[in-house]
């Protein structure tokens, strides 16, 4: 086994509070963030970037966190499910899904939530084609895409003034 | 199996000049490490040999798109989304925008780089057929200075590049001139998303009274490097599209790619594939 190289210890900025983590540089935010800031919400599939069950926004991009190494989060600002609902009350896309069963089994749900709310911040009036596209890179091992997209498409409206 | 993570390092250096240091006094020993698209899935499967990083992901001086008269150049860190989200781009290079895409989702796309995309130099990436038929520049910076070199001929081999040790890529130029060319792109995967390409085609051409006058035609999953079709492009040049030249052009196309089996396609579906692409982008040139 090769030699272990020295942990590090960065700080960030995760759902709104200051926290510092200690491990080796390399490790995956993922698992840093699951088994160090005992953030378990995020979800691992693949872990080589192509299902999406880890998506995390760091710096209000969408990123896959088994991706990205412990170094490169020093100073970064994340948000994961856990700090989707204000205490309480839901995000109106968690309860969309809620309402219109975009959630079966669970695992992929805090990558599709955070995707979707991920592009609702880019674009507030998706097409159903858009949707596709900002959820293309979360698979749902389920197959339930079609009341996911619905979910989606819910929580737009509920989120449109007047509604 | 997942690698040792223990056993890797990964630094960061606060400025490029302190990173080309580092790789000038050791090189061979650091590794440029970027968005980590790429190496990151390497490490998950337990192959990745190399154990010392630099992350380059902060470096500003690799960063952002300028646009001058005769040319847009994109730092070497520009993602596709930054791609995909520029103007000027989507204008003048709708081929490099339809590549960006194309790669992977949206959380791929945020994180990985132009510049990474080129230097992991796998010939299933998308967005070399269409810097290829751009005419693409690619900046080498070191410690000693800094060069320009085509990339066409930057590629010597299967994930060989003509690049040294000390050297990062500075950035990626891209010349407007063509800007009034005609342009396809196309990429088959398994799915719409998410897929590795079976086959991906680029073609750019320029049209003067219903002839073909100038045209570049480069592929991706049919060599070892991502190729461009000169001999082709020889075959085209000047022509009026007609059925014979297209029965030709694809003739040609055989016997300059060499596309092989493997997890995902087989060669004889994949020279197939490409010859019908070949013909689908001369046909968008019939009036």
């Amino acid at each position: 086994m090769p030699e272990a190289t020295r942990k590090i210890r960065v700080q960030c900025e995760i759902n709104g509070r200051i926290v510092s983590l200690e491990a080796h540089p390399m490790s995956r935010l993922l698992d840093v963030l699951r088994e160090e800031a005992g953030l378990t919400g995020t979800k691992e599939g693949c872990g080589e970037g192509e299902c999406g069950a880890c998506s995390i926004e760091m710096d209000g991009a969408l990123v896959n966190s088994c991706l990205v190494p412990l170094l490169q989060a020093d100073g970064a600002k994340i948000r994961t499910i856990e700090g989707v609902a204000d205490f309480a009350k839901l995000s109106a896309v968690q309860q969309a899904f809620l309402t219109h069963g975009g959630a079966q089994c669970g695992i992929c749900t805090p990558g599709m939530i955070l995707a979707a709310l991920n592009l609702l911040s880019r674009n507030g009036h998706p097409t159903d084609s858009e949707i596709r596209e900002g959820l293309s890179g979360n698979l749902c091992r389920c197959t339930g895409y079609t009341k996911i997209v619905e979910s989606v498409v819910a929580a737009c409206r509920s989120l449109r003034p007047g509604s | 199996m997942r690698s040792y993570v223990p056993g890797y390092e990964i630094e960061a250096p606060r400025t490029l000049s302190e990173a080309l240091e580092r790789i000038a006094r050791e090189p061979g020993v650091w590794k440029p490490f970027a968005g980590g698209t790429d190496v990151m899935v390497l490490l998950e499967a337990g192959k990745l040999p190399h154990r010392r990083f630099l992350s380059i992901w902060k470096l500003p001086e690799l960063r952002g798109i300028s646009v001058t008269p005769e040319h847009v150049t994109l730092g070497a860190l520009t993602t596709y989304s930054e791609i995909r989200r520029h103007e000027i781009l989507a204008r003048e290079f709708p081929l490099l925008c339809r590549a960006a895409a194309e790669t992977g989702s949206v959380a791929t796309q945020n994180r990985g780089t132009i510049g990474g995309n080129i230097a992991n130099a796998s010939p299933a990436a998308d967005s070399p057929p269409a810097l290829l038929v751009s005419d693409a520049e690619l900046e080498l910076i070191s410690a000693r200075g800094a060069r320009w070199v085509p990339y066409q001929g930057f590629w010597k081999g299967y994930k060989q590049i003509a690049m040294r040790e000390d050297e990062l890529i500075g950035g990626i130029r891209l010349p407007r001139e063509k800007s009034g060319w005609a342009h396809f792109y196309r990429k088959v995967g398994t799915r719409r998303a998410q897929a590795i390409s079976k086959v991906c085609f680029a073609g750019a051409a320029h049209l003067d009274a219903g002839r073909i006058a100038d045209v570049r035609i480069a592929l991706g999953s049919v060599a070892p490097i991502v190729l461009r079709a000169v001999e082709t492009e020889a075959i085209l040049r000047g022509e009026k599209v007609s059925p014979a030249i297209v029965a030709a052009a694809q003739e040609t196309l055989a016997s300059e790619i060499t596309p092989i089996s493997d997890i995902r396609s087989t060669a004889h579906y994949r020279l197939r594939v490409a010859q019908n692409l070949l013909a689908e982008f001369c046909e968008t040139f019939v009036a």
